[in-house]
């Protein structure tokens, strides 16, 4: 028996029974047998914080489990929280984290900053620096959030940037960057739009994608 | 902590960001270095990354501010409305009054 045969020999038993015996397609290697440098260095990282009692595997699990409940779909219902209640506005304005642990989202980042679109300005953020990203609201980054094109790109030509995402702005709406360099995380309020009067909460929510609460996108209706 | 309180910056200063030229983890980016820009916002105290980052945590915590800068101060050769903005966080020790 060949390798190509693995994991399929029943079925080729059940071809051939049945008279319809044809050659074996070829299966592809497994690309993950050898370790990345960042994995190995993970790996040992983490093997040697356990040895040392620093964390247990299963602290280190279930931080992983609290990063990956970060989703845009957190960021979206607070945005549209904002939209339906003025006061929760006002207060996620005022205070990012603390509104978002209102709405019961697990917030790992120390201070969340919410920055509010206007018919005046559009705001646009980026972290030159490194991948500095509301996780806890949006997720893990998208991959052009972390490239080098973005992130030198963002600062230094911002309208371009937006251009190619598909906004376009009059030199009479401020165009304001945030380079989310040190501790703060940022996510954009966008506004909202118009002919949404009649939605409900959920209904908004599903109007605002990740890019919206980065700032490349607006919200829109659907279909 | 509140010994800073006396020295800080206040939203609307004039403030240059100076290049301390220190190597290792700094959160001042090059691009933004002696510029002049005016304080958006004062973000509160945080330890100080250039030392958080090497393990000497639980340290003094310094003040962080949100500075906002004129795109067309930035780039001479900026690209767009002459309104438009950047705001980034620095830390205390990286601003100098202008």
């Amino acid at each position: 028996m060949s390798v190509d045969h693995r994991g399929h020999d029943h079925e080729h038993h059940r071809d051939q029974a049945q008279g319809h015996a044809h050659d074996p397609h070829p299966t592809r290697e497994d690309d993950d047998v050898a370790l990345s440098e960042g994995e190995a260095k993970f790996l040992a990282l983490k093997s040697l914080l356990i040895e040392k009692g620093v964390l247990t595997a299963d602290e280190i699990r279930r931080r992983q489990e609290t990063n990956d409940r970060g989703t845009p779909h957190q960021g979206a219902r607070m945005v549209a929280k904002a939209w339906v209640d003025p006061a929760f506005k006002a207060r996620m304005l005022a205070d990012g984290k603390a509104a978002a642990i209102e709405l019961g989202i697990e917030v790992t980042e120390a201070e969340l900053a919410v920055i509010e679109n206007t018919p005046e300005r559009h705001n646009l953020i980026v972290c030159t620096l490194c991948s500095c990203y509301p996780r806890s609201l949006l997720g893990e980054p998208p991959a052009w959030y972390v490239s080098k094109a973005y992130r030198s790109r963002a600062v230094r030509e911002p309208r371009q940037v937006l251009r190619e995402f598909g906004l376009s702005f009059p030199e009479s709406v401020e165009v304001r960057v945030h380079d989310s360099n040190a501790d703060l995380r940022y996510i954009v309020l966008p506004m909202r739009p118009v002919g949404t009067e009649e939605l409900g909460e959920a209904e908004l929510a599903a109007l605002v994608s990740r890019d919206c609460l980065v700032g490349t996108a607006l919200p829109g209706l659907l279909g | 902590m509140s010994g800073n309180a006396a020295l800080r910056f206040a939203p609307g200063d004039r403030v240059r960001i100076i290049d301390l030229g220190k190597p290792g983890h700094v959160r001042t980016p090059t691009y933004a270095r002696e510029k002049v820009g005016i304080i958006d916002r004062y973000c509160g105290e945080f330890e100080n990354p250039e030392e958080r980052a090497y393990g000497r945590v639980g340290r003094e915590r310094i003040p962080l501010y949100r500075v906002r800068l004129m795109q067309c101060d930035l780039w001479p050769d900026y690209q767009g409305g002459s309104a438009d903005t950047l705001v980034l966080e620095i830390y205390h020790h990286w601003l100098r009054p202008a």
